[in-house]
């Protein structure tokens, strides 16, 4: 029996979430079909199809599924569904939304925030925000999946020329309606794909001078910005930015935290990343524990002295 | 409009919880609980639209042990009107308990069901979503702002990327993040009060749900730690550093 992974996209292409889904997808060992649905979206599949891995790419096109709603997206999957064993999606804000709709209307439970593949049927993934790990079993007859993007690599784009079949859209919900979106538009990377990532805490002091801090060391090394919950909640950055347990989960190359002091919920958003960079004044601050390199000192002398060294 | 408001009682945020030594699970005894944080913002949002006079009532249901009661008297305490408690040992799960609300939707027929995106035990993240399904009910979630106007509730989405706003026709399935509001306390008289609030008892046998897990734990453990590295004296000395390991 066959996967399905449900792609995950900004309308305009294929979310890199959706590429490392792919991965973990693969590893349950059943071939892969992968779902895309939206509106103009003839672009995103075929930068689906190219993928390796990928044996079919099923497109459902209309207005309907523009904002990828949970009421119509799982309306559309239910329909496909006899044909698989797995439903599998990338765990970002559109999926975690749809996916548990499906699962009920299957009347299966749902395992989240899949972190890793152990069998076909066994799963590990992160319960109290990361600071335990559970694996669970499943015997249903059918399993629907969650991936936590950042626990596994990019599926590569290659040559694969996989074909793509077009499903017709379901119709619009009477009860649920788009009104309105406000996306922030920046030119940095997107701060869950990015190679690296420079993070403010509630050190920075204001929105003024997280800007001033952030943005020029962000730009210098080609990175996106993040932010911890205490500077989130204290204004001084838009709440998208946010890693963490109830923000992002993120696993960059580089990770640099400034002025953050690494609340747990913090650390579960961001442990993971490959090299941890802490600059901090206090020297008992718990991100100390896990940074690869540490740096005691004010963030406002050690950002601009990292500026010139970086010159 | 009645408003429907499930709430979980779970490890206190601010304990840091043990894996315990046989692989089984977390522990549990002796710790402390309290109210799932998300599920205090959805106790808290039902509260101000009835101040606002979009509601009438607010009725707090409870899935689990005995103790689950003291939970719901502390939203009791908080303003709400009267508690259900399903009473069920053991792990129930997402699917479960949507499956219990959908049996207690059908008896009160509110208009609204608030609850918190997640509960930060097993972070599941579905209850809300599954419950809409079986209800065949419209959902916005992860609210970080909900306005009720007439037959409709406008609900502000927090998504990857910024904000997302869809009006949903009542009745509805609303789910909370963090920025929604902050929760009141109770205050003292108000603890009082609840204590004579009515908290009614049922079972999901007299619901008519089959609450037996369908996944199997097959084990726990403690996430690898990771070591702490090396202190460097200037940002000069890191970047060289960084250089060297070939991460810029």
């Amino acid at each position: 029996m066959a996967t399905l992974l449900i792609a995950d996209h900004d309308g305009v292409r294929l979310g890199d979430a959706t590429a490392k889904a792919l991965t973990a997808a693969r590893q349950i060992g059943a071939p892969v079909d992968v779902l895309v649905a939206g509106d103009g979206v003839a672009a995103i599949a075929a930068q689906a199809a190219s993928l390796a891995g990928v044996a079919r790419v099923l497109v459902a096109e209309g207005a309907v599924l523009a904002n990828l709603l949970a009421e119509p997206l799982a309306e559309l999957v239910i329909r496909i569904t006899d044909a698989y064993t797995v439903i599998a999606a990338p765990a970002t804000s559109a999926m975690k939304n749809a996916l548990p709709r499906v699962a009920a209307r299957l009347d299966v439970m749902q395992i989240s925030d899949v972190t890793k593949v152990l069998a076909a049927d066994t799963f590990e993934r992160p319960i109290y925000a990361g600071n335990a790990l559970e694996t669970v079993r499943s015997d249903e007859a059918k399993r629907v999946l969650t991936i936590r993007a950042a626990a596994f690599p990019a599926s590569e784009a290659g040559d694969a020329n996989a074909p793509i079949e077009a499903l017709p859209a379901p119709a619009a919900s009477s009860t649920s309606r788009f009104v309105g979106a406000d996306l922030s538009t920046s030119t940095r990377p997107e701060l869950g794909s990015a190679r690296i990532i420079v993070s403010g805490g509630r050190a920075l002091g204001s929105a003024e001078k997280f800007d001033a801090v952030v943005a020029p060391l962000a730009d210098r090394l080609g990175a996106a910005i993040g932010a911890s919950r205490a500077a989130v909640d204290s204004g001084y950055a838009p709440n998208d930015l946010q890693v963490g347990q109830t923000g992002k989960i993120v696993a960059p190359e580089l990770y640099v935290a400034l002025g953050i002091s690494g609340a747990i919920q913090h650390l579960a958003g961001m442990k993971d990343s490959k090299v941890i960079v802490a600059i901090n004044k206090d020297p008992d601050a718990p991100i100390f524990q896990i940074a690869d390199y540490g740096l005691e000192e004010d963030l406002f002398t050690a950002v601009p002295a990292m500026m010139d060294a970086l010159a | 409009m009645k408003i429907i408001v499930p709430v979980k009682r779970v490890v206190d945020a601010n304990i840091k919880i043990r894996v315990k030594a046989d692989a089984s699970g977390v522990e549990l005894a002796n710790v402390k609980m309290a109210m799932n944080p998300f599920d205090e913002i959805a106790v808290e949002e039902a509260l101000r639209l009835k101040e606002a006079g979009k509601a009438s009532e607010i009725i707090v249901v409870s899935v689990g042990a005995a103790s689950a009661a003291e939970t719901i008297r502390t939203a009791l305490a908080m303003g709400a009107d009267r508690g259900i408690l399903v009473k069920a040992e053991g792990r129930v799960e997402p699917l479960a308990v949507a499956k219990l609300l959908k049996a207690i939707v059908a008896r009160e027929e509110p208009g609204l069901v608030i609850l918190g995106k997640q509960a930060i035990d097993d972070d599941s993240n579905q209850t809300g979503q599954m419950l809409a399904a079986l209800l065949d009910w419209p959902q916005g979630t992860f609210a970080s702002k909900v306005a009720v106007d007439g037959g409709q509730v406008e609900v502000t989405r927090e998504v990857d990327g910024g904000l997302q706003t869809v009006s949903l026709a009542l009745p509805a399935v609303v789910t909370t993040d963090l920025r929604l509001n902050e929760p009141r306390y109770a205050s003292l008289p108000n603890i009082m009060k609840a204590k004579k609030k009515p908290l009614d008892e049922t079972t999901p046998e007299a619901l008519g749900v089959d609450a037996t897990p369908r996944l199997e734990i097959v084990s726990t453990r403690e996430p690898s730690g990771r070591q702490a590295g090396i202190k460097v004296a200037s940002a000069a000395e890191l970047v060289q550093k960084l250089k060297t390991a070939g991460v810029i």
